[in-house]
């Protein structure tokens, strides 16, 4: 019984990045990389670390690491994606040429890197970062 | 089929085939910030893969190696984007 729920864990774990992976590969544009990655590979490596928690029961140490561990990606894991995306955004990596809208048209001040909530200051004659031909988002 | 085998002979040929495919995507990327979130998640698998491996040879001190690499990859990826900002500044 427990090898059967052991083996249910690792196989949903590893699938989850198998697929973080493959659209790591696939996926149009940076920005929808990112949210593929974070979130599939955060839940697969979150799956196995379970696996080795309930592998070794009689070892509190390992419970404890994994928890630990767990919490820790879970915490860092967003906090990362981020941080590379808003870097990706102000080096003006361009959208998906199938973008609809580009909500952070020009609230974000370029200097300072500040960003605006008023759209009364924002600038209006700012360029979005939607790509315009096939060939910038292959 | 034991989980032993199954470990050994699915578990861990899909992580691999991950690692692989992540790798592909770190060699050609086309701006930095895609080679550093490849990077990242490199080292995410890699968690995974210490992983299945403190399971199987049932050493569970490996666990240690991983919470040093989440440290690690945590750390990398925000000094990476700290840096790349900063450098359109100038």
């Amino acid at each position: 019984m427990i090898n059967i729920i052991l083996a249910i864990l690792s196989t949903v774990g590893a699938l989850s990045i198998l697929f973080a992976s493959i659209g790591v590969l696939r996926m149009p544009d940076f920005y929808l990389r990112l949210s593929v990655t974070v979130k599939a590979s955060t839940l697969g490596v979150g799956l196995l670390l379970i696996c080795a928690a309930i592998m070794f029961p009689d070892d509190v140490s390992v419970t404890t690491k994994s928890i630990a561990i767990i919490f820790f990606l879970l915490l860092t894991a967003p906090i990362a994606a981020h941080m590379i995306g808003k870097a990706a955004y102000f080096i003006g990596i361009p959208l998906w040429k199938g973008t609809i809208i580009d909500e952070l048209k020009g609230m974000y001040n370029k200097e300072t890197h500040c960003l605006e909530s008023d759209p009364k200051k924002a600038d209006k004659n700012a360029e979005d970062n939607i790509a315009h031909t096939d060939d910038a988002t292959d | 089929m034991s989980l032993e085998t199954y470990f050994d002979f699915v578990i861990l040929p899909i992580l691999t085939i991950s690692v692989l495919l992540v790798f592909i995507r770190l060699f050609k990327g086309p701006s930095v910030v895609d080679r550093v979130m490849a990077l990242d998640l490199i080292i995410t698998i890699g968690i995974g893969i210490i992983t299945v491996y403190s399971i199987r040879q049932e050493q569970e001190v490996l666990l240690d190696v991983a919470i040093i690499l989440a440290l690690i990859a945590f750390l990398g990826t925000i000094a990476f984007s700290y840096y790349i900002e900063k450098q359109k500044d100038d």
